[in-house]
């Protein structure tokens, strides 16, 4: 059984004009030491989908449904003292901006130190010495010194190191990342996800890493999910994905960048953005968008805009896409005539 | 219709023998005081009341030639000075010591009044759309502004004339310019910012960072508004990014810059053919590439250090890896290199590094 399984996960806020679904029917899997990328654009629900894996979904937030089971837990019906057992110490969680995530009035080891402490009955001097180990791990120069410093006293990329040190130190089974070298520079980006990658294989932690950046799901993870507006639209291993996306909006994303174009050509642009989760289109929520939608006389196809796409297999991958659905038919039905 | 639209958005300076570079840098230098005051500069040290001053040095000897009609796209991380050059360049920062002209004239000393009729032939372009708009106007009021200031006698008809077509140029409806700007996505909103730029028909762009902000999917969108707009109306930029993938695309030369220094300069091509300075080859091996199934940058050791106190010698050395005692000791100068390009290191001057 897998390590992580998430079904038709169904998060909403509760806002004044009614409820607003930011997931809806989101499933994958996560074995143990497996790296799985979730991929989207602001605002697909990629970040909230991670938040409610921890149940960190915060009010007017709340999971309306489905199952988050964690290695014979399940997390959604969990009470918060045991959840508690289970943050930071066997899933753990690692933000984008590392300035926020660490505690401004304590030094890196005050606060490596409470959060040993918090799960483990060991005194301050073993503390102590498990977290200079971690450290040591995550290449900081001079680590017993570190550990007196306070977060402003480091540069962006020593404090994300600090942060998967911290992330690591209960030997956890799944790391969150998310968006974890966003506000970093591309050198510095380089160097931590090339640490964070190399860490989890050492230590077979399953990590779900959660980024815009294809260029990164592709060097750092095995299998991914693509998002858009609350709902997973492709999921399978990333090499397959990245080579030959299927849906019209993985290809579109893929296209826009400027990595696949001649130089001075043209960008293959998706028209249109993203739209906002309270007026979502109807049925694909990506047919506003979509060339495949409209017909080439200028109409739209009605199954894109009447029915929400279902999951189809092709190849390894799952597929949310009317498009995908139909050409599949299309090649299927010439093959059963035959027989 | 290009050349019709190109020759009619030419500034009226340009009748006369048109310079080959439009824009030229030299020994731009731009610092910042950390220390406040006089009075908070003073600090009692062993009894006595001393004078501290520290600065963060954030451009120290920029040379640099823009073209007329190329895209020059500066490079760099965060911290290198490249926002501080496009600030200085348009006259929003005053450069501490160094030299700027534009189409010959030197335009770094003037006072704003007389800087006046060079703000109509050189706009920009901010990285936040969120943030460069005023939430309290209109999209009509906003685009008009600047179409009123440079162009006193024009009638508000002309105004609203000019308005319409620049918004119908970045593809803005001309009748939301009674909405306010966060009634837009970010995309629409870079847009028009964008039209706003163009509304007075500017020769030369500074846009610094203007599609960082944006989800992938409008980051195309924006640039090939940025490309159109350079081709219909022979546009020239100056570019800011830390996106090499961006400046492969975009530009005609790159300038990368470090620690406030440029250490190369190369056409695009050459450079991301056979990139000379170490810096380069370590940003270029970091893009993240869809084909690669493991990082395969060049591991630097340590981090970028602080512009308050620049390392001697070359700013680089500290992570280079070829750094050796003259590195340490001695600024390297910008060098022609056989391929186009000029190049800052003793190593590739001395013939030590390919």
């Amino acid at each position: 059984m897998a390590l992580l399984e998430v079904n038709n996960l169904d998060v909403r806020f509760a806002l004044r004009q009614g409820d607003v679904r930011a997931l809806r029917d989101v499933c994958f899997s996560l074995d143990r030491g497996e790296r799985l990328g979730i991929v989207g654009e602001s605002g697909a629900g990629k970040s909230v989908a991670a938040f409610s894996l921890l149940n960190l979904i915060a009010r007017p937030g709340y999971i309306a449904g489905g199952s988050i089971n964690f290695d014979g837990h399940e997390l959604t019906s969990m009470s918060d003292r045991a959840l508690r057992k289970i943050r930071g110490h066997r899933i753990s969680m690692i933000f984008q901006d590392p300035m926020m995530t660490l505690n401004p009035v304590l030094t890196i080891g005050e606060q490596m130190i409470e959060c040993l402490k918090a799960h483990r009955r060991i005194s301050s001097r073993e503390a102590r010495a498990i977290s200079l180990r971690k450290l040591e791990q995550v290449q900081i120069p001079s680590p017993d010194k570190r550990l007196d410093h306070y977060p402003h006293e480091l540069s962006g990329g020593m404090r994300q190191r600090i942060i998967i040190a911290i992330a690591l130190l209960l030997d956890p089974d799944i790391i969150i990342a998310d968006e974890p070298t966003t506000a970093l520079d591309v050198t510095i980006q380089a160097e931590i996800m090339a640490l964070l990658l190399e860490l989890c294989e050492k230590h077979n932690v399953a990590l779900i890493l959660i980024t815009h950046d294809l260029g990164v799901v592709s060097q750092v993870t095995q299998r991914m999910l693509v998002m858009y507006a609350g709902r997973v639209i492709e999921q399978g291993p990333t090499r397959e994905i990245i080579n030959d996306p299927q849906p019209p909006y993985t290809q579109g994303l893929m296209n826009a960048l400027p990595q696949m174009a001649t130089p001075g050509s043209r960008l293959n642009q998706i028209r249109g953005s993203m739209p906002s989760l309270n007026k979502l289109p109807s049925g694909c929520a990506f047919h506003p968008r979509c060339d495949f939608a409209t017909r080439p006389e200028g109409e739209l196809r009605p199954a894109c805009v009447d029915q929400v796409p279902q999951f189809v297999d092709s190849g390894n991958c799952q597929v949310a896409c009317h498009m995908v659905a139909e050409m599949q038919q299309a090649e299927r039905i010439p093959v059963e005539e035959k027989q | 219709m290009m050349t019709a639209t190109a020759a009619s958005h030419r500034a009226p300076a340009d009748d006369q023998q048109p310079a080959e570079s439009l824009l030229e840098i030299r020994g731009l230098e731009k610092r910042f005081s950390l220390s406040g005051d006089f009075l908070e500069q003073l600090k009692f040290r062993r009894g006595r009341i001393v004078r501290e001053q520290a600065h963060v040095h954030a451009i120290n000897g920029v040379d640099l030639t823009v073209q007329r009609g190329e895209a020059l796209c500066v490079v760099g991380e965060s911290g290198c000075g490249k926002s501080t050059v496009a600030r200085t360049v348009m006259g929003l920062l005053r450069p501490t010591a160094g030299e700027i002209h534009y189409d010959g004239e030197r335009i770094d000393h003037l006072e704003s009044r007389a800087l006046l009729p060079w703000r109509k032939r050189m706009q920009m372009i901010f990285q936040n759309p969120y943030a460069s708009l005023n939430p309290r106007m209109t999209i009509q009021q906003t685009l008009e502004e600047p179409i009123r200031l440079h162009n006193a006698s024009w009638t508000p008809q002309q105004v609203r004339d000019k308005v319409a077509e620049v918004m119908t140029d970045v593809g803005i409806a001309p009748d939301w310019g009674s909405r306010y700007g966060h009634e837009f996505s970010g995309g629409q909103r870079q847009r028009i910012a964008i039209a706003r730029a163009l509304a007075v028909d500017p020769e030369f762009i500074v846009a610094d960072e203007p599609i960082s902000a944006l989800d992938v999917s409008i980051q195309a969108q924006v640039l090939n508004l940025l490309m159109e707009a350079q081709q219909e109306r022979n546009l020239t930029y100056l570019f800011i990014t830390h996106d090499l993938a961006v400046v492969e695309h975009f530009g005609t030369r790159v300038a990368v810059m470090y620690l406030g220094r440029v250490c190369e300069v190369a056409p695009t091509a050459t450079l991301f053919a056979r990139p000379r300075h170490p810096y380069t080859q370590a940003l270029m091996s970091a893009i993240p590439r869809l084909e690669d199934d493991r990082p395969q940058h060049l591991r630097l050791t340590g981090e970028v250090p602080t512009p308050v106190n620049l390392p001697s010698g070359c700013v680089f050395h500290g992570r280079c890896p070829a750094a050796n005692e003259r590195c340490r000791r001695e600024v390297p100068r910008l060098i022609a290199t056989d391929d186009g390009g000029q190049v800052a290191c003793h190593g590739v001057e001395e013939g030590r590094l390919s």
